[in-house]
């Protein structure tokens, strides 16, 4: 990996970003904390590791991505856009009657998605079944879950972790499967230390079995890493304990449990593009493509 | 043919047809020498996975499995199964993951255990989902065919078993229909829907009432959900009057389900034959006729019912 290709991945990061607050601007609902803390893990899976073909969506050789934290969606929509699997236009429809893009994932609805959460708790176990699957079928695919720090408080991950280290054994290890921590934090009603305090969180899946990874979440070089760590390593499913930071890149959103479910205004949304651009308050030149994003949302903030 | 627990059924049928279909696989939370999946595991190493008592994650890991070729049964006892009914809802039906769910030890029927290990509301949960339909077999020979025909199902299937050793209904040569009720003896003065267990009860109610001068038609509604909404209206239609005989809440179920059927299409005197309350402790003889499950507490219901 080059230096260039991380500056390319920095550069779909923050497109995504853009894109998340822009849709959840439109959708005038949603979840943008959580969205900004795991844009940079979706955004190194999708563009740098994942397996997949955006026009094939159900090609059986795929890498699965089950995003148990499920509200944190329009962050996988983003990413979905930009590798094709359906025009960033559709983005718009965000949470709109009839559209595939649902408030939370929707397998049958929007192909690409690998099964329905955001009922917390559930996402761990399926991804468990997806990886035995496929492994039971002489399948070389990885499965990628994605949990909540707030989610883990659920009881069902627990059965799932209890089960992964073992299920499988002894041909048929899901040394497949990969789970991501989205450490952010927060939870919904406030910081997940003052809610259910989730440590010592590395002792605990240790524990249960797992080799541990502990990562800066938002270093595309050390996502990077992480996950071929993970790879390599045979016999057992992977943790990675990735430490992010709610509303990641917008400074007003930064650790800041009142943006776990509220969508930004227009004046807001600007605010928060100018900022994720490093543009200044008023002025300076936006890139081309984000150039027509401001514009749109200025317009919607006259209206 | 011999009287056989359709928990029972379903092992042998799985060694069978895991013969043929590799896809097959089973998963447990503990119960499998009660589920009677046991054999099969015994029988194909690697194709059956005990998950320990962890019903939720069972239900997500065969999810996944179902999602990935395979064809997973789930199996437990029938209230700790659907007792994870959140489980079910997302990831198995909202996902329309073909996951076929085997809920056993159903009713008052299990006896002695009591109230917590009965599965009485099974039922009433499921069919609130849109896409899960429910197949209560009555006897050996429907059981190994609704098997059979579950495999082959592409969606998500919910199967009701029972502990007790059921009677047969069923000769040689039966032919089990999904979606179908099944007229096993015809009659002109009510019409009895039973499921599961009950059906041979309501069989031998309606030998008795036929010296009484009731002729009493018999119905084993194997699929509870969807309903067989022809063959029911034509028999209710025909008598005027419904009974509806099952091991299961009085709320939700088959009766409930008919109760709706009719209501909306049909309006029909009806009389709801299950439990009320909760269940108990007891011997098997005993809770049935408590509840007015067995022959006699057929027989006596439909004659209070068509005496008012």
């Amino acid at each position: 990996m080059t230096k260039g290709d991380l500056g390319r991945l920095q550069d779909i990061a923050r497109e995504c970003r853009v894109q998340i607050i822009r849709m959840l601007t439109h959708a005038g609902s949603g979840h943008p904390g959580g969205s900004l803390s795991v844009i940079d893990i979706l955004t190194v899976l999708y563009f740098a590791r994942m397996r997949y073909e955006a026009k094939r969506p159900l090609w059986e050789d795929r890498d699965r991505l089950v995003l148990s934290k499920g509200h944190c969606v329009p962050a996988q929509y983003s990413c979905m856009a930009k590798a094709g699997y359906f025009p960033e236009s559709a983005l718009l429809t965000l949470r709109k009657l009839g559209s595939p893009l649902q408030g939370h994932p929707d397998r049958v609805a929007l192909p690409g998605i690998e099964a329905a959460t955001g009922s917390l708790g559930q996402g761990l176990s399926i991804s468990v079944g997806l990886a035995l699957g496929l492994k039971l079928a002489g399948k070389s695919s990885r499965v990628y879950c994605i949990v909540g720090d707030g989610e883990i408080q659920e009881g069902q991950v627990w059965e799932a972790a209890m089960s992964a280290p073992k299920i499988g054994a002894p041909d048929h290890h899901v040394d497949n499967l990969c789970v991501i921590l989205d450490y952010n934090g927060i939870q919904l009603d406030d910081h997940v230390k003052k809610i259910l305090d989730l440590e010592p969180v590395v002792d605990k899946w240790k524990a249960f079995g797992w080799p541990v990874i502990e990562i800066d979440g938002h270093d595309l070089g050390q996502i990077e890493k992480a996950l071929d760590q993970a790879e390599a390593l045979p016999g057992k499913p992977v943790f990675i304990v990735a430490h992010t930071v709610k509303g990641k890149g917008v400074s007003f959103m930064e650790d800041n449990p009142e943006w776990h479910g509220k969508a930004p205004t227009p004046t807001e949304a600007v605010r928060a593009i100018r900022e994720i651009l490093g543009l200044p308050a008023t002025g300076g030149e936006p890139p081309a493509w984000a150039a027509p994003i401001l514009a749109e949302l200025t317009a919607m903030e006259k209206k | 043919m011999v009287a056989k627990a359709s928990r029972a059924a379903f092992g042998e049928a799985l060694i069978d047809l895991g013969a043929k279909d590799e896809r097959i696989v089973t998963l447990d939370a503990d119960l499998s020498k009660s589920t009677m999946t046991a054999k099969f595991g015994k029988t194909y190493p690697g194709r059956a996975f005990n998950l320990g008592i962890a019903e939720s994650n069972m239900i997500g890991i065969a999810a996944g499995l179902a999602l990935t070729g395979r064809v997973p049964f789930a199996c437990s006892f029938a209230c700790f199964l659907v007792g994870r009914f959140e489980t079910i809802r997302v990831s198995v039906a909202y996902t329309q993951s073909p996951v076929k769910l085997v809920g056993t030890h159903v009713g008052v029927a299990i006896g002695e255990d009591g109230y917590t290990q009965m599965g009485l509301e099974d039922i009433a949960c499921l069919r609130s989902l849109p896409n899960i339909p429910i197949v209560q077999p009555a006897d050996e020979i429907e059981t190994k065919q609704a098997i059979a025909w579950a495999v082959e199902h592409p969606g998500p299937v919910y199967l009701r078993l029972t502990r007790q050793s059921l009677e047969p209904v069923h000769r040689e040569g039966f032919r089990f229909q999904f979606g179908r009720a099944e007229v096993l003896r015809p009659g002109t003065d009510v019409s009895i829907l039973a499921t599961g267990g009950t059906v041979w009860n309501a069989l031998e109610a309606a030998k008795r009432l036929e010296t009484e001068g009731i002729h009493a038609e018999v119905l084993n509604v194997a699929t509870i959900k969807p309903l067989d909404e022809e063959t029911l209206l034509r028999s209710a239609g025909k008598t005027g009057h419904v009974v509806t005989v099952e091991d299961h809440s009085v709320s939700g179920g088959l009766g409930g389900a008919v109760a709706e059927l009719l209501s909306e299409v049909m309006p029909t005197p009806l009389r709801k034959l299950g439990v009320t309350g909760f269940g108990e402790s007891g011997d098997q003889k005993g809770l049935y006729a408590k509840h007015g499950l067995d022959a006699a507490g057929i027989a006596a219901s439909v004659r209070k019912f068509l005496a008012r």
